[in-house]
């Protein structure tokens, strides 16, 4: 099971944060300075897995981010890697060529891509075709429910009441 | 526009925020943003508060506190549209947490939103569970979530699916809810469906054995099947990865094998082939073929055994061992682990590659890899491997040595061969690395020192020579200079030269030298100064050329500002100066420590458990049991000795009077509070463990009516003590509250008539059988003394025989007990029976009279005992 998922960039700064098991707001940011300190300073060529408080730290760096997953001792170091370039494909598709400043101002573009990926901390999805569709559905409920909103019958309701 | 709502966009606050230069500016412009954003919520504004909540999310992110924020995703999500809804279930999962009272209130919305008609709204209800649910939640909501199993729309059926998850992992009772429902989802085609359907399955089976035994009779063949379609199927681009159809669902596939198969030969047997053919087709020049290969590594070691199935599991773990990419290595490392237990063989053939990962510049194999090598170690390769090992901690990095050289040190202690090799071993590891070495293990190199002592003059030779090499090292030096002080002789003399050995000429001065530069050194610590200079009295003896110098360097310290060496300076210098003549017998050798007592003592240290701590204590070696400070200890020490012991105060003088074992006694006691309304201890600690006749539940009743029956005599002499004083009864301070009740009772106590110095008799104790009368009388000259004649009268038809009076008095007072002038009592009050008693109060004038007695004897052959409590002496005695 993942524990947390992190985005930190190379400042170590945190883009995303998302906790699968409770973390008390200390805890969390206690969790993340020790982990940003510990990961940050790995050269590039070596393994991609930090061991830490009894769990693994799977973390993969794209660009200047670095994608972190801490699971459990018994879980697989190797998959973990590839669900995190799983959802950066996906992360990739939608914004196109994604890059770290699109995960800023939409922060939450990339919290919804990630629900569609993971619930519970387990893999739900792994087709990026079906993610894609599905935030592509979602999003445009959201579009049609903002058109309604300022269409002009609406305006005109606001206006009389 | 609202006045009141924050009118900045969401992109333009993350904008002013990025474009802050210090954290004092990023602060202000959140502050400013927060404050705008509470007076939206004050204002209850619903235009803005999707975008209010986005913005308290990214605060959020930066670490400021929002709680403020928390009742805005609940209004949120209680809104009707979707956009809202969708931000407010995202602000729900990120600003709380399980763990908060707030979540409760959701409960009621989540279930509304599971029924709904948009499907999309029924997704983001299920995810919120799914990522955030309370245990409580879990139970009100998982109806819902097994229904969702099987709804029409298969996005909904996966995210039910991993909610059950979390449903059954917060209340693992209702998983049996679960197991049908998610037999269906494992004959899916939808991979999403299945995938996860797999992955509730596995979790339902570690969670109930009537999953595991359900799904391994229903479901496995259907595994195997979908395993083999999957391995074997054509290129599917949705789910391709580096040329393999899915690998996710492989992994979970054989994720859930292994849960089946694990403990059933049957089960494993008919999932053999499928493991053999992705164990040889998989490619693995991939991340995620060898994702696939290592999961199917672990299937195979974990199902029950197959020969051949195993040893193409243990090659393709020396395949990547032997691999260039750090990550597979590791993998490989962490899973020969788990190797070791089916097949040690096997994987101690990789010794070789497994020692060199142990160099890796990666800290993460490091770490694996010693573990490993930690584990592989054995009698017969404890030699290279400790050689290998030591070797390395020459280079290796400096974080690293730390558990290196504990992990060296755990294998040297649990294998060594001979002492000699274990000396020489941890001679090595003290010279390299000394500051890393725990003071226990150099604790023990020193008792096995001084138990090897054929070894003695070798040893000493070998430290003084390390020394010369590394004086840095404090562990070194520490043992180095206590060999010294204890063996100087034999360096001196080359005493017990092994053939292997180097001669050296070392003359007494040179040894001296070495302690005095290690006393003089500004590196080491006060422990090591303070061993140094035990050495040097030591040598003062040994070596009688370099005795003055000795002394000049112990005088040296007599101004340390150091308290400890200060002292030793100035004793050992007037041993040195003044007591020529004991000296020598004063610093003999140390007799040789006990290994034995030394590892139980070590092994019961860390367990701090009573029992091995008593054990330790007991075992000492000078004979001397430590003072025990706990008093449970105490009072351990009290029930497994047979002899009573001396240093109970309290049951000291009641263990004499009354033979009772206070150690027993007591123990109940303490349990017994809830019965002894109206007892107190020392009555209590009378009546238990009497006559065989009684029983501990009978004893209530005894106490009750004894004191019934006093109560008139009490009453009749104006007396009333209070009878039923709660006592508080600890086992081990027994003593100090009886103490207390006695005093209470002297306060209690009205003042009665004092008619001078005659006393006036009393009836000391009667009931229904029979009558105590107390006369006084005070021998002129001794105010403190009090001479009581007890007259004892049969009320009763019938001849009391073997009559024994006894009785117990405070600490306060001295009493003795005359013998009693028959021990028969004759019936109906026809004669009596006398005892003189001398009580001597020490604190006369201060305290009264107070006693507890205890009349025993037999009527009609039958043991009857009567107990009282007499404080109705006269005032004055």
């Amino acid at each position: 099971m993942i524990q947390f998922v992190l985005l930190i960039s190379r400042q170590g700064k945190v883009r995303l944060t998302k906790w699968y098991s409770p973390y008390s707001q200390k805890e969390r940011t206690k969790v993340i300075r020790e982990l940003s300190g510990v990961i940050l300073a790995r050269g590039p060529k070596l393994c991609n897995f930090v061991e830490w408080r009894g769990y693994k730290v799977v973390y993969k760096r794209y660009a200047s981010l670095y994608f972190c997953m801490c699971i459990d001792q018994d879980d697989n170091e190797l998959e973990v890697l590839e669900i995190i370039h799983h959802y950066v494909e996906i992360l990739d598709r939608y914004f196109g060529s994604v890059c770290e400043l699109d995960l800023i101002f939409n922060f939450h573009k990339a919290y919804y891509i990630l629900d569609e990926i993971l619930i519970a901390g387990e893999l739900q999805e792994s087709s990026k075709k079906t993610v894609a569709r599905l935030i592509a559905a979602q999003d445009s409920l959201v579009e049609t429910a903002k058109e309604q909103a300022s269409s002009i019958s609406n305006i005109i309701a606001q206006a009389t009441k | 526009m609202n006045p009141f709502s924050s009118g900045t966009r969401l992109r333009d606050m993350i904008r002013a925020i990025r474009a802050c230069k210090t954290a004092a500016e990023e602060r202000a412009v959140v502050r400013k943003e927060c404050a705008a954003i509470r007076a939206a919520i004050n204002e209850n504004d619903p235009d803005y508060r999707h975008r209010n909540l986005a913005k308290l999310m990214f605060i959020h992110m930066l670490g400021y506190p929002t709680h403020f924020g928390q009742m805005e995703c609940l209004k949120s999500i209680a809104s009707a549209g979707f956009p809202e809804k969708r931000i407010g279930y995202l602000g729900l999962m990120l600003l709380l947490d399980e763990r908060q009272e707030v979540l409760m209130l959701v409960t009621n919305s989540l279930k509304q939103d599971l029924n709904h008609t948009n499907q999309y709204i029924v997704g983001l209800a299920l995810c919120a569970l799914g990522n955030i649910c309370s245990a409580e939640m879990a139970r009100d909501l998982a109806p819902e979530v097994e229904r969702l199993l099987q709804f029409r729309d298969p996005n909904i059926r996966k995210k039910a699916a991993l909610c059950s998850i979390r449903i059954i992992k917060k209340v693992p009772d209702l998983a049996e809810n679960f197991i049908n429902p998610t037999a269906a989802l494992l004959k899916e085609k939808h991979h999403g469906v299945l995938i996860t359907g797999i992955q509730l399955c596995t979790d339902l089976c570690k969670v109930s054995t009537e999953a595991l035994e359900f799904y391994r009779k229903r479901s496995l063949e259907g595994l195997v099947k979908t395993l083999r379609d999957v391995v074997n199927s054509p290129y599917a681009p949705e789910y391709d990865i580096a040329g393999i159809t899915d690998p996710f669902l492989h992994i979970r596939l054989l994720r859930l094998l292994r849960e089946l198969g694990h403990g059933d030969a049957e089960a494993s047997d008919r999932m053999n082939d499928i493991l053999a053919q992705v164990a040889t087709k998989t490619e693995s020049n991939k991340n995620a073929g060898n994702a696939i290969l290592y999961e199917c590594v672990e299937t195979i070691m974990s199902i029950e055994d197959n020969g051949g199935l195993r040893v193409l599991a243990i090659n393709i773990l020396g395949r990547f061992l032997s691999n260039r990419d750090n990550n597979i290595r590791y993998v490989a490392l962490n899973m020969l682990m788990k190797a070791i237990a089916v097949d040690a063989q096997a994987v101690q053939r990789h010794r070789a590659t497994i020692l060199e990962c142990v160099k890796d510049s990666d800290a993460s194999i490091r770490k694996r890899a010693l573990e490993l090598v930690y584990l592989l170690v054995n009698e017969n390769n404890v030699k290279p491997l400790t050689k290998e090992l030591t070797e390395y901690l020459e280079v290796s990095d400096q974080e690293f040595k730390g558990d290196l050289t504990a992990k060296i040190c755990s294998i040297v202690e649990k294998f060594s061969p001979e002492k000699i090799w274990y000396i020489d071993q941890m001679l090595k590891v003290l010279s390299e690395a000394g500051n890393f070495v725990k003071d226990e293990v150099w604790h023990a190199l020193v008792v096995v020192i001084s138990n090897a002592s054929d070894l003695h003059g070798y040893t000493v030779r070998a430290f003084y020579r390390a020394l010369q090499a590394s004086a840095e090292q404090e562990s070194l030096v520490r043992v180095a200079v206590w060999c010294i002080g204890e063996y100087g002789d034999m360096l001196v003399n080359n005493v017990g030269m092994l053939h292997i050995e180097e001669p050296i000429t070392v003359t007494e001065s040179d040894a001296t030298d070495v302690v005095e530069v290690a006393i003089k050194s500004h590196n080491l610590d006060l422990t090591t100064k303070a061993m140094a200079m035990i050495a040097l009295l030591k040598l003062s003896s040994r070596f009688p050329s370099c005795s003055e110098r000795i002394k000049d360097i112990i005088v040296q310290h007599k101004g340390s500002l150091v308290l400890e060496l200060q002292q030793r300076s100035i004793e050992f210098n007037s041993i040195i100066a003044k007591h020529q003549n004991i000296r020598s017998a004063l610093v003999e050798r140390m007799p040789v420590l006990d290994e034995a007592t030394f590892s139980g003592r070590r092994a019961g240290s860390l367990p701090a458990t009573v029992s091995s701590s008593s054990g330790a204590s007991l075992n000492m070696p000078n004979g001397v049991a430590k003072p025990a400070a706990a008093p449970l200890m105490d009072l351990l020490d009290l029930s497994s000795d047979d002899a009573p012991a001396p240093s109970s105060s309290g049951g000291d003088f009641l263990q004499d009077l009354l033979g009772v074992d206070l150690s027993t006694a007591s123990v109940p006691s303490g349990t017994n509070q809830a019965p002894k309304a109206g007892a107190d201890v020392l009555l209590d600690l009378l009546s238990i463990g009497s006559s065989p006749v009684q029983s501990n539940l009978s004893t209530p009743d005894i106490l009750s009516s004894s004191q019934d029956n006093k109560m008139p005599i009490a009453t009749l002499d104006g007396l009333s003590s209070p009878p039923s004083v709660p006592v508080r009864s600890t086992s081990a301070g027994g003593a100090a509250s009886m103490m207390d009740l006695l005093d209470g009772f002297v306060s209690n106590s009205p003042k009665p008539e004092d008619n001078g110095s005659a006393y006036p008799s009393v009836v000391a104790f009667e009931s229904s059988s029979l009558r105590l009368t107390f006369n006084f009388s005070k021998a002129p000259g001794n105010p403190q003394a009090t001479l009581i004649e007890a007259t004892f009268t049969n009320l009763s038809p019938n001849v009391y025989t073997d009559f024994i009076f006894q009785a117990a008095v405070p600490k306060f007072l001295q009493l003795h007990l005359d013998p009693a002038s028959n021990n028969t009592l004759p019936a109906s009050g026809t004669g009596s029976v006398t005892q003189t008693l001398r009580v001597t109060n020490s604190q006369h004038g201060k305290k009264s009279l107070v006693m507890r007695i205890r009349i025993a004897y037999k009527l009609n052959n039958k043991d009857v005992l009567e107990e009282g409590q007499i404080s109705n002496f006269p005032r004055g005695l």
